[in-house]
């Protein structure tokens, strides 16, 4: 059931959205073609849909696996402008010199920039005990800042008439395209490598062993071992990190520059990807795609119905409400009546034994 | 036993009651007469909270009929047992620890009066039967003991004819006992009857007329614990005879390997307790306890011990030498301390993970269950499988999730899983809390056999039967100190129960501990405990 969740998430997204935008004056069941099918059937929509799939995926396999540890990182935003920002710099300090080792500069350079810029909640969270859900989402506006004081200031093109923009990247500083005449760059298979990695490290080693127990059953962490500081330096490090690296592959691949226009929130809906791919990296590919595809077919139902732009975002947002609602629904199930009296939760231990240990209302 | 003395005050009749798997109570059949303190025996999975809850109509019987005061009834749920005037005191209460006494029995009642008539009401129970309880003290201040006082009260207040109590001594001092124990019999002799379960069997002899003995769901005697033994009574509950633990009078101690001096730690927000001062020494080949009352810092001691909780802490903690109070729990580990806390699911194990992955939480440096960061999960289910096989613990294999295991196959896989590293100091804490006598005497010799090889273990039990006849010597902690350490021969019962008492567990207008009544009706020697 925990598998079927996501499934019915999506499927009661389609259905609400299509009375939602029928009672708004829309042809409801023509937006929901527009946007969750006909991209489906359109050859040249599947490049785009890839290449919007891949920095979701890289982010939210970051953020999932802070998640599982229960260490919530809302930054990724942030950590991914800034990721994008560090690999400019790198850029803009090596435009008039050519080599193949640029371009794997920059994406280290992105990826130490979005870590950098997760430290600040990681080491506020561990040494005074700050909540990193609020650190790390006010830091999304002050990464927003620096974004546009360096566009504006410092890194502003001198031969780009004036625009809040840096020069355009060289060809060494741009992803190469993994499949000739598309729109398909490195990034792409960059992101399946991603999540691999991502599948085997949990799996197999003890740091991947560490943030499921702690997510799990923190007490047990502490027995085993494992530390709080620890985790949440891991969470947050991983999770900067990889938010980073999406960032700079983003910079250096689509963008080929850096602009104002770079965050588009990728990494809040980030967040929707990791829950709807179960916080496990393979279903996270999935679940990219999916809504990868509201951003697509977003797009082209505004030109070709002239559905608001706003469309995508609340698909987005109702997609993961559902998901949260179906998931309490597949682990509680609502009882009617009077609460128990007091006293009446009896002794757990003989009760569960003969029970075969499960409990009244949960059947997770 | 003045009213109707022929005619029972509840009897059941083939009362049957069946789970997916289980069959918990098996054409179940006895009577409670009227004024009578009757108990009931079993060990865990015996079927006997079933039973009772039944009774109390938390769950109904498949098959069968209860009939209370010569009258055929249903019961379909507390409020309605209430009604008929059955009380139970649960073993594990249900009390909000932020608020006053008062409240709290407020909180549990149907329709509870104004708060002065309720109050006056409480007063005068407490007046009557001699129980001594402030009901404007919060309940974080109280003891176990005075705890239980709120539950007993709430039942009282209902004037129940029959009041039902599970293992209600399982956390008092022995001098609380007697005190329970003269609130009981005082009930009894004005006509309330009252069904009792344990399995403490000397508490059962010296309190109650009648028993009646279950075993897997069925009844299987009925006898007068007057006229039985202990040990007999425990050979009925386990259907076979009982193994007694290998002496260890031939022993031989070697030189102090596990030495905690002056450990002081600050408890933990907002009800823990801070530990002062604690100091004790642990020979090689010794098994040392620390009895007490929960809540008096056996579980921030642990935390302390293991390195799990290192804030604020300051004193020393060596083994054989070596200095573990600023290393980490791994490293502490590796240098030979194993333990294992009070709480198995959520602390000493990961309900939601396998028996493999629980080996790995734990014995990963020690049994070489992973290198260099990497998992290496054949030798964690190996190992799993020899803790298993070792410690016959009742599981599908390695595979299985920890939380599908009863309470007492988990604890033997903790055990195991510690014990089988062959640690230098183990460190246990209530290591047979709801386990069956089975299953609690092998994880009892199997930590003799390990001190017995040569390492020190350290024993914190509630349970003072278990630690007279495992250690060899014991110490009592009270809010976080530890008295000075005694011999088990020779131990004085009443000594041992007044530092477990301590100044916590006297009331306010209480008179001064020393000045209580000796305790009596408790054996000196240790029965084979259960």
């Amino acid at each position: 059931m925990m598998l079927a969740a996501p499934v019915i998430a999506v499927a009661l997204t389609l259905l609400v959205g299509a009375v939602l935008f029928t009672l708004l004056g829309h042809d409801g069941l023509g937006a929901i073609f527009e946007i969750f099918v006909k991209p489906l059937f359109n050859p040249y929509r599947w490049q785009d849909l890839l290449v919007k799939a891949a920095p979701l995926a890289i982010i939210a396999i970051g953020l999932a696996i802070g998640f599982r540890a229960n260490v919530w990182n809302i930054g990724a935003e942030g950590q991914y402008i800034l990721g994008g920002l560090a690999g400019t710099g790198v850029a803009l300090a090596t435009l008039d010199m050519t080599g193949s080792w640029i371009l794997p500069l920059m994406l280290a350079a992105g990826i130490l920039g979005g870590m950098a810029w997760a430290t600040i909640p990681a080491a506020l969270k561990t040494a005074l005990g700050v909540n990193e859900i609020l650190s790390s989402l006010m830091l999304n506006y002050v990464a927003i800042q620096i974004l546009y004081y360096l566009m504006r200031g410092p890194w502003k093109d001198p031969m780009g008439f004036n625009f809040p923009q840096t020069a355009m990247f060289s060809s060494d500083q741009t992803l190469p395209m993994v499949v000739p005449g598309t729109l398909i760059h490195l990034g792409v298979p960059l992101a399946a490598a991603v999540a691999l990695t991502a599948f085997l490290l949990m799996a197999r080693t003890v740091t991947g062993f560490q943030m499921k127990v702690v997510g799990l059953a923190p007490k047990a962490a502490a027995f085993g071992g494992f530390g709080a500081a620890s985790t949440v330096w891991i969470a947050m490090l991983v999770g900067g990190g990889l938010a980073g690296f999406a960032g700079i592959l983003e910079a250096a691949g689509p963008f080929g520059q850096m602009v104002p226009q770079f965050p588009t929130g990728y990494g809040y809906t980030a967040i929707i990807v990791a829950f709807l791919g179960r916080l496990n990296p393979l279903g996270i590919l999935l679940a990219a795609l999916v809504l990868a595809l509201t951003y697509v077919g977003g797009e082209s139902a505004q030109t070709t119905i002239g559905l608001p732009s706003a469309a995508t975002g609340v698909f987005q947002a109702m997609m993961l409400f559902f998901l949260l609602a179906t998931d309490i629904l597949v682990r509680y199930r609502l009882v009617s009546g009077r609460a128990a009296p007091l006293g009446a939760p009896a002794s757990k231990s003989e009760a569960e034994t003969a029970a075969g240990g499960k409990g009244k209302a949960v059947a997770a | 036993m003045v009213v109707k003395a022929r005619a029972p005050r509840l009897e059941l009749k083939g009362i049957s009651k069946r789970f997916p798997g289980v069959v918990a109570n098996d054409h179940v059949s006895f009577g409670v007469p009227a004024g009578a303190i009757h108990a009931l025996l079993g060990e865990n999975g015996a079927g006997k909270s079933t039973l009772v809850k039944i009774i109390y109509g938390v769950q109904q019987a498949d098959e069968g009929e209860i009939v209370f005061d010569g009258e055929r009834v249903q019961i379909a749920s507390p409020r309605e047992a209430r009604a008929l005037g059955i009380g139970m005191v649960f073993q594990h209460f249900s009390l909000f620890e932020a608020m006053t006494v008062l409240e709290n029995i407020a909180l549990g009642m149907d329709e509870p009066p104004p708060r002065r008539e309720l109050e006056m009401r409480v007063r005068e129970v407490l007046d009557t039967y001699g129980l001594s309880l402030d009901p404007y003290r919060h309940v974080h201040t109280l003891s176990v003991g005075e705890r239980q006082r709120i539950e007993i009260v709430r039942a009282l207040l209902q004037q129940p004819k029959l009041l039902i109590m599970d293992e209600p001594t399982s956390v008092l001092t022995p001098q609380e006992v007697e005190q329970l124990f003269t609130t009981l019999r005082r009930l009894a002799s004005e006509g309330c009857s009252i069904l009792y379960i344990s399995h403490k069997l000397h508490e059962i002899k010296a309190l109650c007329q009648s028993a009646t003995i279950m075993r897997g769901g069925k009844v299987v005697a009925t006898c007068d614990p007057g006229e039985e033994s202990a040990r007999s009574m425990a050979e009925m509950m386990i259907g076979g005879s009982l193994k007694d633990l290998s002496d260890k009078s031939n022993c031989t101690y070697g030189d102090d390997r596990f030495v905690v001096a002056s450990l002081s730690a600050p408890g933990e927000p907002p009800f823990g307790t801070s530990l002062k001062e604690v100091s004790f020494a642990v020979r090689s080949g010794e098994i040392f306890g620390i009895a007490g009352v929960a809540g008096n810092g056996q579980n921030e001691l642990l935390a302390v011990v293991s390195g799990e909780n290192q804030r604020g802490v300051s004193g020393s903690i060596r083994l054989d030498g070596a200095e573990l109070s600023r290393l980490s729990v791994g490293a502490r580990r590796r240098a030979g301390l194993a333990s294992s806390p009070e709480e198995r699911n959520g602390h000493a194990a990961v309900p939601a993970m396998s028996l493999a992955d629980n080996a790995i939480l734990s014995a990963r440096s020690r049994m070489g269950l992973a290198s260099g960061g990497v998992i290496r999960a054949k030798a964690a289910r190996d190992y799993a499988a020899k803790v298993i096989d070792a410690f016959s613990v009742k599981a599908t294999g390695p595979g299985a999730a920890a939380g599908s295991l009863s309470g007492g196959n988990l604890q033997k896989f903790v055990m195991g899983r510690e014990i089988m590293q062959n640690p230098a100091v183990l460190v246990v804490s209530q290591p047979t809390w709801g386990v069956d006598a089975g299953a609690a005497s092998f994880i009892r010799q199997a930590m003799i056999d390990l001190a017995a090889k040569g390492a020190a273990v350290v024993v914190v039990s509630q349970d003072l039967d278990e630690l007279l006849e495992l250690c060899d010597r014991l110490a009592v902690i009270n809010e976080g100190r530890l008295s000075e350490p005694m011999d088990v021969k020779g131990i004085s019962i009443e000594r041992v129960g007044l530092l477990m008492g301590g100044i916590h567990g006297s009331g306010e207008g209480a008179e001064p501990e020393e000045a209580r009544a000796p305790a009596t009706g408790r054996v000196k020697q240790p029965e084979p405990a259960l």
